[in-house]
C-alpha cells in the first residue's frame, strides 16, 4: 500500500545533523500544538496552546517516562502566519546528533510522522503560501530529493533489508492466507490456524520487526556517525586515550581524580566513517555533587553508546566500580583497554578474563602510545566488518523504512491483543494484514493480490 | 463509421438503451434502465437463456453473498429472484467475525430463469427480443444503436454489452472441439470484429463446468448430507423469513480418491489444456480437476459437492469435478467416486473460451473511455461469477439511465461497497484471469457487511430512483429502531447480583466485580446479544435485523471506529478530482511511466491514481501540485 496524507502531522530535523550549535525540529499540521504540549513542559508552567503566535517559550522536553530529554526553547506560529501556512512548532534543543535524535524519536512518539522530502515545501505551496512561479522549483525539490532517497531506498533494497522484511511479510501472509481461504471457502477442508499458532507467527515477526527497528539507530550510524563513549573510573587515562585519537590536546589532562567534570565531545574517522567519541567523567561513587552529575551523565551516554571502550587500569587493584563497569559494557558493543601496562601490574587479568569472555580486550599503555596502532587496527576491523551492525546483519538507515517498522510492529501489538482476548479470526487477519500492509511500504509489494496468491499457492481451492 | 445502408437492413426500433445479452449483467441492467423510465430493449440469443446459469446452481457464498445483498439494497433484482427459487439457505462463516458471515443458497436452475424473465416481462418500458446482435454502431464518438443478424437496426443512445461467454466462444473438452456457447446455445461470432472496429481491445479467457448426472443413477448413502439452516435469512431486505420458507433439498459431499487421480494423470496428455489447445487465460478461482491434481500432487482427497439442479429435475451437479478431458475419460474418472459409480452422464463437462475486454478501457462508470454511451457489464469485462455480473449490470443500467437524464454517473467507492471495491479494481488494474470477488479484497470489510448493506446504499438506491419511497421509509424506520436499541444497550445497567454472576461464570466469563453495562457486557468475546438476552430483562420486542445491527454496531465499536478513520483518510485523497481532460504529457515532473499509466486509466481522483500501479508517491505529489496549479490560474482569470 502506498500512503499519502495530505494534512497529518509531519516533522523533521530541519537542521544538519551532527553540525551547529543548536539543532531544529520543525513540526506542522493540525494538531502539532497539541502534540508539542504533551512533550513540552514549560518552565513558567504556561501550556503552548495558551500561548499568543510568534513566541519562544523556554523548557524540557520530556519522554513518555517523565524523564528530560533536552533543554530546549520552542517557537510557535500558528497557521495561516506560518511557512506551511498549518500550525508549526519549531524545537530548538541542543546540538549534536545524540540530542536531536532523541527530541525527533519523543515528537514522532507522541504522533507526528516523519516528513516526507521535500514535505514542508509542498504543502506550504498546495497551502498558497509559495507563489505559482516557484511550483516548478518545488516539484524539482521533491523529485531530486526523492530520487536521491529512492537511490538509497534501492541500494538498501537489493541487499538483507528487503530479503529480511520480505521474510517476516511472507510469514503473516502465509498465516493470513489460511485465514483468508477459511473465509472464502467455508466448505472447502482446510485445516485452521489455531489461537496458539497465530500468536507464535505474530510473535516471532512482531520480534523480528522489532529487531529491525533496533538497527535503525545502528543504520543511522553509518550515515550520522558512530557513537563512541570512552568509559572509566576516575584517572584511568580517558582522557589521554581522547588525546591520543584526535591528536590534540582537548581535555584537561592532570593526575587528580575526577578532571573532567562534564562530557567532552569530540569527531574523528576511521576508515572513512565519522565517529562521534564523547570523553565522560570517570565513574565511581562519589559525593562531589557537580561530579556526581557528571558520572550520571556519563553512564547514561554510554547507555546509548553504539561502541563503548573500557579502559580499566592494570596498576590497580580491580575494585568494584570497576566490576559494575565490566558488568555494565557486557552486553553492549565493547572494547576493553587495560591500559597503563608501563606501570606495575597489580591488577589480575584472570580476574578480568573471568568476568568477561570477550576477543576485544586490548593492553595498552596510552602514555608511551604502546598497543594503540593495535587498537585503531581493531576499531577498524569492528567499524568496517559491520559488527557493529545488529540482527543479522541488516541495518535500516532510511526514517521511512523504520516508520513503517515502527506501524507494523504496533499492528502486530494489536493483533497479540486480539488474539488474547479472543476475537473471531478474521478481526486477528484485519491487524495482521495491517501489518503486511506497513511492511509493505518498505518492498514495495501490495497487500491484496499478494494474499490472494498465496491462498490459490496454498490451497486447492473453487468449485 | 458503419454504413446502415450497405447492408440489407431495416430500422426495427428507436429506444433509449439496448442491452445485448440477457444473463445476470444483462438481466440487471436491462430492469434498471427501464424502471428508470427508458426505453429498453434487451437481446438475447435464445429467450430461453435469460438469467441461465450455465455452471454451479448456487448464488451467493462469501463476499458473493455480499454482492447480492447490495445490489437489493440498490433496488436490482437477484436478491428477490433467489428467496423465490431457493432450494436450500445457509449463513456462511458464523463462527467468524460479522464482516464476513455471507449467505450463499442453492438455486432451482429452471425456476430461477422463469421468475426473472416474468419479471422482465411485466417490466414497463422493457422489450426482450430473441436475435443475435452482430454490430453496434457509433458515430463521432458516440454509440448510436445495434444491428442484428437478421439486419435489424435498433437506434439507442446507449448500449449495454453484457455478452457473457458467447463471445466467439469455443467448447473443448478432449479432442473435442464445439463452436458454441454455453449449454449447447450458439456462440455470438460476428460481434467481436464490429468491437475490434471500433477500436475496443479484445482478450481471451476460459472457464469451465462439470458434468451434469442423473440422480437416479447416485449412491447418496456412501455421501455425507449438508441441510441448510434451520432459521434462514433472505437475500432480499424486502422479504420476511417466515414468507419465503419452504421445506429445504439437501446437498452431498463426497470425495476423490488416488484411483480417480491416476486415471486424470494418465490421461492428462488428451487434455485440450494441457495439450496446448485452449489459448484463454483461465481463473485460478474454478480449477478443473485435473489443475487441482497436478498442482497439488500431494493431496490424497478433493471434495466433491453434489448438488441438485432443481426440483423438476433429476440432473446433478457435481462441484468440484470441472474438466476437459475427453468424455470417455471423464465419465471414468466421475465413477471412482464413492456414490457415482454407477452414475450416468446427462451433460458432459467442458471448458469454454471466449472474447472480453480489459476493463481498463472502462471508467468508473462502466462506460468506454473512448465510446459515450457504450457500457460493458459482466464477464465481457473479464470477471467470473453471477454475482459479480449482476453488480455490474445493475450499475451499468443505472449509469447508462443516468447519462440519458443528464446526472452524474453512480459510481461506489471502495469504503461503500463490494461493487465499489469490484469495479474499482478492474477498471483501475484490469486482470489477467476472471476476476472473482473476495473478501481480502475489501480493505473496509467491517464496514462493508452484509447486514448493512441497506445502510449504506438504500439512500443511493432511493436517489437513483430503483427504491420506492415506501421502502425508503421502512428503511428509515428501521434505521431508527437501531438507534434506539444501540441508545438502549448503552444505558441500560447490570446490578452486582448473585444470578448475574452465575450467569456469566456458566458462560465462562469474568464476573462482575461492580455494575456494568450491557453494552460492556455485549462486547465482551466469548457473550453476545442472544446470549444476553436472559439476564437483559427490559429488552423491547423488536425487529431481529434491527436489533442485531445495534449489537453488531456496539460489540465491535472499537474495530469499526478504526476502520471508520482509515476511510476518513482514505476519502481525503478520493476527494481530491482529477479533471477528466488532463493530457498527462503536459503535467511537468511526472516519470515517464506514470504519464503512460495516467493517460491509459485516467483517474478520477488523486487517490484512483495511487492505486495504479506505476504512480509512485512522488507523482502524486506532482500531481497535487499540478492540480493547485490549474485552480490557481482558473482564479487569477476569473479576477481578470
Amino acid at each position: 500500500m502506498k500512503t499519502a496524507f495530505l494534512d497529518d502531522i509531519i516533522a523533521a530535523v530541519s537542521t544538519p545533523m551532527g553540525s551547529g550549535g543548536i539543532g531544529i525540529i520543525r513540526i506542522s499540521g493540525k494538531g502539532s500544538i497539541d502534540i508539542a504540549d504533551k512533550i513540552f513542559k514549560s518552565v513558567s508552567g504556561v501550556k503552548l496552546k495558551d500561548k499568543p503566535t510568534h513566541t519562544i517559550t523556554y523548557g524540557n522536553i520530556i519522554d513518555k517516562n517523565g524523564n528530560t530529554v533536552d533543554e530546549v526553547l520552542v517557537s510557535i506560529m500558528k497557521g495561516p502566519a506560518s511557512y506551511t501556512k498549518e500550525d508549526v512548532v519549531e524545537i530548538n534543543c541542543h546540538g549534536g546528533t545524540a540530542a536531536v535524535k532523541k527530541v525527533m524519536e519523543t515528537v514522532t512518539l507522541a504522533g507526528a510522522r516523519t516528513a516526507e522530502p521535500g514535505e514542508f515545501t509542498k504543502r506550504a505551496f498546495l497551502n498558497g503560501r509559495i507563489d505559482l512561479s516557484q511550483a516548478e522549483a518545488v516539484i524539482d525539490i521533491i523529485n531530486s530529493k526523492t530520487e536521491l532517497s529512492m537511490k538509497n531506498a534501492v541500494n538498501q533494497l537489493s541487499g538483507a533489508l528487503s530479503e529480511k522484511v520480505k521474510e517476516i511479510r511472507s510469514g503473516l501472509i502465509d498465516a493470513v492466507s489460511t485465514i483468508e481461504a477459511a473465509i472464502d471457502y467455508p466448505e472447502h477442508d482446510i485445516e485452521e490456524e489455531t489461537y496458539a499458532s497465530l500468536n507464535k507467527t505474530v510473535n516471532q515477526a512482531l520480534n523480528s520487526v522489532q529487531k529491525l527497528i533496533d538497527t535503525a539507530d545502528m543504520g543511522k550510524m553509518v550515515r550520522d556517525g558512530v557513537n563512541m563513549v570512552i568509559l572509566g573510573k576516575p584517572n584511568v587515562g580517558k582522557s589521554s586515550l581522547l588525546n591520543f585519537l584526535l591528536k590534540e590536546e582537548r581535555a584537561i589532562v592532570t593526575d587528580v581524580p575526577g578532571t573532567t567534570r562534564d562530557t567532552v565531545e569530540e569527531y574523528f574517522n576511521i576508515a572513512g566513517i565519522p565517529v562521534r567519541i564523547t570523553d565522560t567523567a570517570g565513574v565511581r561513587d562519589t559525593d562531589d555533587v557537580v561530579e556526581k552529575i557528571g558520572v550520571e551523565r556519563s553512564v547514561q551516554r554510554a547507555e546509548n553508546a553504539d561502541i563503548i571502550l573500557l579502559m580499566l587500569d592494570l596498576s590497580r587493584v580491580l575494585d568494584d566500580d570497576d566490576k559494575k563497569l565490566i558488568d555494565f559494557i557486557k552486553n553492549k558493543k565493547h572494547i576493553v583497554l587495560l591500559n597503563k601496562t608501563d606501570l606495575d601490574q597489580k591488577a589480575e587479568e584472570n580476574e578480568i578474563n573471568s568476568l568477561l569472555e570477550s576477543k576485544n580486550i586490548l593492553r595498552v599503555s596510552v602514555k608511551e602510545q604502546k598497543g594503540t596502532e593495535e587498537l585503531l587496527k581493531l576499531l577498524e576491523e569492528i567499524l568496517t566488518s559491520g559488527t557493529v551492525e545488529a540482527g543479522d546483519g541488516v541495518m535500516v538507515s532510511n526514517v521511512r523504512h523504520k516508520n513503517s517498522l515502527e506501524k507494523a510492529a504496533q499492528a502486530l501489538e494489536k493483533a497479540l491483543n486480539t488474539i488474547e482476548i479472543r476475537m473471531p479470526e478474521d478481526f486477528v487477519s484485519m491487524d495482521i494484514s495491517q501489518a503486511i500492509d506497513f511492511l509493505g511500504e518498505i518492498t514495495g509489494e501490495s497487500l491484496q493480490e499478494d494474499i490472494i496468491n498465496r491462498i490459490f499457492e496454498k490451497f486447492c481451492l473453487g468449485k | 463509421m458503419c454504413d446502415i445502408n450497405a447492408e440489407k437492413t431495416y430500422i426495427a426500433d428507436e429506444c433509449d438503451v439496448v442491452v445485448v445479452g440477457a444473463g445476470h449483467a444483462g438481466c440487471e441492467a436491462a430492469l434498471a434502465s427501464a424502471r428508470l423510465g427508458f426505453k429498453t430493449v434487451v437481446f438475447a440469443i435464445n429467450l430461453d437463456s435469460i438469467a441461465m446459469m450455465p455452471c454451479n446452481p448456487s448464488i451467493g457464498g462469501s463476499s458473493k453473498g455480499h454482492l447480492v445483498r447490495e445490489i437489493d439494497a440498490l433496488g436490482g433484482e437477484m436478491g428477490k429472484n433467489i428467496d423465490k427459487t431457493y432450494l436450500q439457505i445457509k449463513m456462511l462463516n458464523t463462527s467468524k467475525g460479522p464482516a464476513v458471515y455471507s449467505l450463499r443458497a442453492q438455486a432451482d436452475k429452471n425456476r430461477y430463469k422463469e421468475e426473472m424473465k416474468r419479471v422482465m416481462e411485466e417490466t414497463p418500458n422493457l422489450k426482450i427480443k430473441q436475435a443475435e446482435v452482430t454490430k453496434v454502431l457509433a458515430e463521432n464518438g458516440a454509440v448510436t444503436g445495434v444491428v442484428t443478424s437478421s439486419g435489424a437496426v435498433y437506434k439507442a443512445k446507449a448500449v449495454i454489452l453484457s455478452t457473457g461467454t458467447y463471445l466467439k466462444a469455443r467448447c473443448l473438452f478432449g479432442e473435442t472441439i464445439i463452436q458454441s456457447g454455453p449449454n449447447g446455445l450458439k456462440a455470438a461470432s460476428e460481434l467481436s470484429q464490429s468491437l475490434m472496429d471500433l477500436g475496443i481491445k479484445l482478450y481471451r479467457f476460459k472457464t469451465g463446468t462439470p458434468a451434469r448426472i442423473d440422480k437416479k443413477t447416485v449412491d447418496f448413502s456412501k455421501m455425507t448430507p449438508q441441510y441448510g439452516d434451520e432459521k434462514i435469512v433472505p437475500f432480499s431486505f424486502e422479504d420476511k423469513a417466515e414468507d419465503i420458507a419452504r421445506p429445504q433439498v439437501e446437498c452431498y459431499l463426497t470425495y476423490t480418491n488416488n484411483q480417480t487421480h491416476e486415471i486424470i494423470r494418465n490421461n492428462l496428455h488428451r487434455s485440450p489444456l494441457y495439450a496446448g489447445v485452449i489459448e484463454g487465460t483461465g481463473p485460478r478461482y474454478c480449477p478443473s480437476i485435473e489443475d487441482k491434481v497436478v498442482r497439488f500432487s500431494d493431496k490424497e482427497r478433493h471434495q466433491i459437492f453434489v448438488e441438485p439442479e432443481g426440483e423438476n429435475t433429476n440432473e446433478l451437479y457435481v462441484q468440484g469435478m470441472s474438466s476437459s478431458l475427453p468424455e470417455e475419460v471423464q465419465i471414468a474418472l466421475y465413477r471412482t467416486v464413492p456414490g457415482l459409480e454407477n452414475c450416468e452422464f446427462m451433460r458432459t463437462a467442458y471448458a469454454i473460451e471466449y472474447d472480453c475486454i480489459d476493463a481498463t478501457q472502462l471508467k468508473l462508470s462502466l462506460e468506454f473511455k473512448n465510446i459515450k454511451g457504450l457500457f460493458g457489464a459482466g464477464q465481457f469485462n473479464g470477471t467470473s461469477g453471477y454475482e459479480e455480473a449482476a453488480a455490474q449490470g445493475l450499475i451499468a443500467g443505472i449509469n447508462a439511465a443516468r447519462m440519458l437524464q443528464g446526472k452524474e454517473p453512480v459510481i461506489l467507492h471502495r469504503s461503500d461497497a463490494y461493487i465499489g471495491v469490484l469495479i474499482d479494481d478492474i477498471v483501475t488494474k484490469g486482470s489477467k484471469e476472471p476476476y472473482r470477488m473476495m473478501t481480502s479484497r475489501a480493505e473496509y470489510r467491517l464496514l462493508l457487511r452484509q447486514d448493512n448493506a441497506d445502510e449504506r446504499l438504500t439512500p443511493i438506491g432511493h436517489e437513483v430512483g430503483l427504491i420506492s419511497d415506501e421502502r425508503y421509509q421502512r428503511f428509515l424506520k428501521k434505521q431508527e429502531l437501531i438507534a434506539a436499541e444501540k441508545e438502549r444497550i448503552n444505558s441500560v445497567t447490570i446490578g452486582l447480583r448473585p444470578e448475574i454472576q452465575e450467569f456469566l461464570e456458566r458462560h465462562h466469563s469474568t464476573p462482575l466485580k461492580s455494575g456494568a453495562r450491557l453494552s460492556e457486557l455485549l462486547k465482551r468475546p466469548e457473550l453476545n446479544y442472544d446470549i444476553l438476552a436472559e439476564i437483559d430483562t427490559t429488552r423491547p420486542d423488536i425487529d431481529s435485523e434491527a436489533a442485531h445491527e445495534a449489537a453488531i454496531q456496539i460489540k465491535y465499536e472499537g474495530y469499526i471506529k478504526q476502520q471508520y478513520n482509515q476511510v476518513k483518510e482514505f476519502k481525503k485523497l478520493e476527494n481530491r478530482l482529477l479533471p477528466e481532460d488532463i493530457d498527462y504529457n503536459d503535467v511537468k515532473g511526472l516519470r515517464l511511466e506514470a504519464v503512460q499509466k495516467l493517460n491509459d486509466i485516467r483517474p478520477l481522483n488523486i487517490g484512483h491514481a495511487f492505486r495504479i500501479a506505476g504512480v509512485s508517491p512522488a507523482d502524486i505529489s506532482v500531481l497535487m501540485i499540478y492540480l493547485e496549479q490549474i485552480k490557481r490560474a482558473s482564479k487569477t482569470e476569473g479576477e481578470e
